[in-house]
């Protein structure tokens, strides 16, 4: 398809299997993001589609919706709301929560402590592990996640790595956007390389 | 996995907003400042005298309404779009259409509402005898709830786009202007002590028919802009 | 049913080569038409007994009035078709349409006011027909506004094609509103001004406008629709070895 002047993913296909991980690897600008916006049903390719159990995803647009967990690159967080609200709003949006889910996923990202705080007053990897934290609590089978281990410290990285490979143990798929993603695990991701 | 009906998804995303707005109510004082400060340009840069003001009072009260609401559009989706919660919100399974009706319903709460609270006191101040008050805060109300639909769609999409804010203005005005006629000319025949029913009837069919079919084209216009 | 030919008509290369063929079957009875009518109009129709030779006018602005309109119903069905089944030659169609829509739509303004001056002794009056057409021409200039602002294309065609959907909903109410409006304010004189009943000395030359006017925009938009594909497919293969030629 054509994003401005270029054009980008021709002819590059793929698939993801229950319980496997599939990074996505490619230089700046081969189109990893639009790849991912594309699977995730944001963007229409011009050509091809995207298929989820023998179906195409553009058929029954709100239930892929429901079945996928989208990380972008921005932490898609309001930063009046504190991080304990803004999870509260998001997930809640996909499934009725309890406030003892909520705090136990802030607990296992390492946000107990700044759960009444503003997100606008968080750090950056605090953000991006609240983040995190909306995905792992949308209980959704397949994650899209667009680089997850941008502004995370070696920690918090292997707390991602963490929450993928545990992803994966019960049966989850995920596809990964990322550069030097650490070792998930129990899993060998399945590499795929995008031409420039 | 409980998912969440979309009634309550809608009152979620109503709620939400309206936080959002208590948080940074300065923010949302501006359109009604605007909305008192251009019903004051008039009397400054006309006759001060009440009994000709009220000659051009309907006029007066739905230009301000109408430009105060313009700016107030501003708050309806550009932040959302700005930090990708608006993706996320596109991404949750629910249907946009609602989504996008309860957020126009939010930002009617903030914006319209307050403008047809504050009606009674700048009405006064042209010259709208007693009587005819009443008459100016439903005209506004239901003025206000078509612009808000209206805007909702010009707003979605001039989402990111630079200069912004002047496109949506003329983009939106033009579609404003049916409910300018029969908003303003219910006020005036209301100050002349006549009936406004007419009026304010085609004035409410208007805003059912906005409230119809600005959703789903707000929902296409979110999902374009998103591309 | 086999839709290959449908295809194989709105893709670019095809489209472009016919629609260069038809432009001179649209340019050249337009031509004719409108030299016809003008003759007809200027020349052998009688003066209106009311209004006197200013009537003439009317041969150049109902007419005028009359492709704005239609050009944006053109504009906005090409643009439901792109949006609905995603075909890109629609989404042209309607970028081109849109300039010339609006310029009818300014020779409208523009007449009419001429028109006005000998009759109301102003160069403008907020009649109801005038009236509608500027705010026609504000529902244009918002369309192709949208469409400059935004820098993909894609995004751009789409957008303002929804725009000129919901400008098209708004059209009727827009109309009525407005004729409501005019009916509260103005003389009965100028109402009648409007609509005179037509003999039909005067009525041919009126319609041999109109057509002409018609195909002059069939004409127009063939060739700026060659160069919307020319903008869009600047890259293409195809184009590099037609132009080579």
């Amino acid at each position: 398809m054509w994003r401005g002047e270029r054009q980008v993913l021709a002819g590059v296909s793929l698939s993801v299997a229950a319980g496997e991980c599939v990074h996505v690897l490619g230089a700046n600008g081969s189109g990893k993001t639009t790849l991912l916006r594309v699977i995730a049903g944001l963007l229409t390719p011009e050509q091809g589609t995207v298929e989820w159990g023998g179906q195409a995803t553009r058929k029954r647009r709100d239930e892929w919706f429901a079945t996928i967990g989208y990380l972008a690159h921005s932490d898609a967080l309001k930063p009046e709301l504190t991080a304990r609200e803004n999870l509260a709003f998001d997930v809640g949006l996909r499934r009725r929560i309890h406030d003892q889910e909520i705090g136990a996923a802030l607990g296992e990202v390492g946000l107990a402590h700044a759960q009444n705080q503003p997100a606008g007053f968080l750090s950056a990897g605090q953000r991006r592990r609240l983040a995190m934290a909306r995905v792992t609590l949308a209980a959704a089978p397949f994650w899209i996640l667009d680089e997850p281990y941008t502004n995370l410290d070696s920690a918090g990285a292997a707390l991602v790595a963490g929450l993928l490979g545990r992803h994966l143990d019960a049966g989850g798929a995920a596809l990964v956007a990322a550069h030097q993603p650490p070792t998930i695990p129990h899993h060998v991701p399945r590499r795929v390389e995008l031409p420039s | 996995m409980n998912p969440t009906g979309i009634l309550g998804a809608a009152w979620l995303a109503y709620r939400r907003d309206l936080l959002l707005a208590l948080r940074h109510w300065g923010q949302v004082a501006q359109p009604l400042i605007f909305f008192v400060m251009i019903t004051t340009l008039f009397p400054l840069a006309l006759d001060p005298e009440l009994a000709e003001l009220r000659r051009i009072a309907a006029g007066i009260l739905w230009v301000a309404a109408l430009l105060a609401s313009l700016l107030g559009l501003e708050l309806l989706f550009r932040s959302d779009h700005a930090d990708g919660t608006l993706e996320q919100m596109l991404l949750c399974g629910q249907p946009l259409t609602i989504l996008a009706l309860a957020k126009g319903l939010a930002h009617w709460t903030v914006c319209g509402l307050p403008i047809v609270l504050l009606t009674p006191f700048v009405a006064t101040g042209i010259g709208v005898p007693f009587e005819a008050v009443g008459t100016a805060m439903k005209s506004l109300a239901l003025g206000t709830g078509i612009l808000s639909a209206l805007g909702a769609i010009g707003s979605a999409l001039t989402l990111g786009l630079r200069r912004g804010s002047l496109l949506l203005g003329l983009l939106v005005l033009p579609l404003a202007m049916p409910a300018l006629i029969f908003g303003a000319r219910a006020i005036d025949l209301s100050i002349h002590g006549d009936s406004a029913r007419g009026p304010l009837l085609l004035l409410a069919a208007m805003l059912v028919l906005a409230l119809t079919l600005a959703p789903p084209a707000v929902a296409a216009a979110l999902r374009i802009s998103a591309e | 049913m086999n839709w290959t030919w449908l295809h194989k008509l709105v893709s670019p290369p095809h489209a472009y080569r016919i629609a260069g063929r038809l432009t001179p079957w649209f340019g050249w009875p337009a031509f004719v038409l409108i030299a016809v009518g003008l003759f007809g109009g200027v020349v052998l129709a009688p003066a209106d007994y009311q209004q006197g030779d200013a009537f003439r006018i009317v041969y150049v602005h109902a007419p005028s009035a009359w492709l704005s309109m239609l050009v944006y119903g053109t504009m906005a069905a090409a643009a439901a078709v792109g949006l609905i089944w995603r075909i890109k030659l629609a989404h042209a169609v309607a970028a081109a349409s849109a300039p010339i829509g609006a310029s009818f739509t300014v020779l409208a303004l523009a007449t009419g006011s001429i028109w006005g001056k000998p009759m109301w002794g102003t160069w403008w009056v907020w009649d109801a027909r005038l009236t509608s057409e500027l705010l026609l021409l504000f529902l244009y200039a918002g369309v192709m506004a949208l469409r400059s602002s935004i820098d993909d294309r894609d995004r751009a065609d789409r957008a303002s094609a929804l725009l000129a959907i919901v400008g098209i909903v708004n059209l009727p109410i827009i109309h009525y509103s407005v004729n409501w409006w005019n009916t509260l304010h103005q003389a009965s004189t100028l109402t009648r001004i409007g609509k005179p009943s037509m003999a039909g000395d005067m009525l041919w030359p009126l319609l041999t406008m109109l057509l002409g006017f018609t195909l002059y925009f069939g004409a127009v938009l063939l060739v700026r629709l060659r160069g919307e594909i020319l903008l869009r497919e600047r890259d293409a293969s195809w184009l590099r070895s037609v132009l080579a030629r």
